[in-house]
């Protein structure tokens, strides 16, 4: 898409609110109704990818230094990445705490 | 006027119609009392004499489901139904016109159960107002025929490209046997010649239609299916003064029938607006002031010809054949009430519900709700409306 879905006008909706590019659903922002997110403390990360294989949304993927993360335009705050963690690495928070 | 009237069940004339235009796909399921226009273009498809697609399905719901698939492949579609059939369709009509499909359906106006009753009434219709389908009210079988031609090309034209209900009273008008001029084929192929809409589906051109849309584009995507309907009138008038100039029948959407300096006008859509003209006639040469305005396009409500009809009335007298449960009565009365809520100069709305599930409302019956129409706008209505002819 030319522009990003916050800013599609109505003027930019095609006939019908038909979809004229190919594409699939990794535009879609799946992550606004999350009210907790997952937040991490890195040290104590054994990189076994456990939250990765368990994320029912296939949102984590590993960052450069090796750690995963979630992406939060994907991440529902569903916690099952904190609660399946044997280390305890991920918390969850309040999507409004820092 | 060309061309010769002859006596023809109004069905049958709509399903011809139907034919003149060449549709290519109908897909309908037989209800009372739309039936006779169904089975008539299963015959005309059987025989050869309509080269289309008739899909025979199992309900309503798959009927419309059928049309949808068929004009967004850019068939020129139709399909028919009345009452209950119209409700089981209507999570469809909704798809249809966000989906922007052209396709036309003609509506027998039908009364909703329980009790069960396959007379004629307008609960269908008002029960789908919000759809956003284009809707038309014809009072007799000529304006059946006409708007059938004139809605296919209203629905496929560019700058329309929605649905259009054309509704038509149950057994009232769909089977009864009036002289009809049916216009000649050549005049209707040049008048509505197909015209495809500029998104279809087609291998070479892939499109996803009716697909999902986030909070984030939804409100975007209803503003731009609303600006379409609030911008089609000027073309449904263009497509209705062709067609005069075309066949010499003009259609508008408000239409006055001696309105001219009358203080007291009536209010009606559909076949009864015959009726009361002849009541009108008859209480003016009584020395009545009284007028009628009849209301042809439903929706998008065309708010100014409204307002411009009733400026210098002072008493509107509006009769639903519908009740609007729990609510404000008739429906169409609120409508109009609403229309005319921030003008400063507005006439009293006196609203009567009647005719309701085939119960007739004869000359004399419109004289009376003329007349005591009158006399409650002088003392003022107590009850939010009047149940016509009820037995206390
Ligand atoms: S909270 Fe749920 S959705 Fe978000 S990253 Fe963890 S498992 Fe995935
Ligand atoms: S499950 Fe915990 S320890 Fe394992 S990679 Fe994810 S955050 Fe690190």
């Amino acid at each position: 898409m030319a522009k990003s879905e916050n800013e599609l006008t109505w003027k930019d909706i095609e006939i019908g609110a038909a979809v004229i590019e190919p594409g699939s659903a990794a535009a879609y922002r799946t992550g606004d109704w999350r009210s907790q997110r997952p937040t991490y403390d890195f040290s104590r990360c054994l990189k076994c990818g456990i939250c990765f294989v368990f994320c029912p949304e296939g949102c984590i993927r590993q960052n450069q230094k090796g750690f995963f993360e979630a992406n939060p335009y994907y991440c529902k705050g569903c916690g099952i990445c904190a609660y399946e963690c044997p280390t305890r690495v991920i918390v969850m928070r309040e999507e409004e705490e820092k | 006027m060309k061309g010769k009237r002859h006596g023809i069940e109004v069905s049958i004339a709509l399903a011809d119609a139907v034919k003149l235009c060449d549709a290519d796909v109908i897909a309908a399921y037989p209800i009372t009392p739309q039936t006779h226009i169904v089975e008539h273009l299963a015959e005309l498809v059987a025989e050869g004499e309509l080269d289309a697609e008739y899909i025979p399905v199992e309900s309503e719901h798959s009927a419309l489901s059928a049309c949808l698939g068929s004009a967004a492949a850019g068939a020129r579609t139709f399909t028919a139904t009345a009452g209950q059939g119209l409700e089981l369709m209507h999570e469809v009509l909704y798809v249809a016109s966000g989906m922007r499909l052209p396709i036309v359906m003609a509506v027998a106006n039908r009364a909703l159960s329980a009790p069960l009753s396959v007379w004629g009434d307008h609960s269908d219709a008002m029960a789908v107002r919000d759809t956003g389908w284009i809707q038309i009210f014809t009072e007799n079988g000529q304006e059946v025929v006409d708007q059938i031609i004139c809605a296919f090309k209203i629905a496929e034209h560019h700058k329309v490209l929605l649905p259009v209900m054309v509704h038509l009273d149950g057994f009232n008008l769909s089977h009864v046997i009036e002289p009809i001029e049916m216009p000649d084929q050549q005049d209707v192929c040049s008048f509505a010649p197909h015209n495809r809409s500029p998104l279809t589906l087609h291998p070479n051109h892939p499109v996803a239609m009716g697909d999902f849309a986030p909070p984030v584009v939804f409100t975007e995507a209803k503003w731009a299916q609303e600006q379409a309907m609030l911008s089609v009138k000027p073309t449904i008038i263009e497509v209705w003064d062709e067609f005069a100039r075309k066949f010499g029948r003009p259609y508008k959407p408000v239409e006055c029938y001696k309105c001219d300096g009358a203080k007291n006008l009536l209010f009606t859509m559909g076949s009864f607006s015959e009726t009361a003209m002849t009541a009108v006639d008859k209480l003016r040469q009584a020395g009545v002031d009284i007028g009628l305005v009849r209301l042809r396009l439903w929706r998008p409500f065309p708010f100014e010809e409204f307002r411009a009809a009733v400026k210098d009335a002072e008493t509107l007298l509006v009769l639903d054949r519908c009740i609007s449960s729990g609510g404000p009565g008739g429906p169409v009365a609120s409508e109009l009430k609403s229309a005319l809520y921030n003008l400063d100069k507005k006439p009293k709305v006196v609203s009567f519900v009647g005719g309701l599930g085939g119960r007739d409302i004869t000359v004399a019956g419109f004289e009376k709700i003329i007349v005591d129409g009158l006399e409650l706008a002088e003392k003022g209505q107590e009850r939010i409306f009047e149940i016509v002819g009820v037995r206390e």
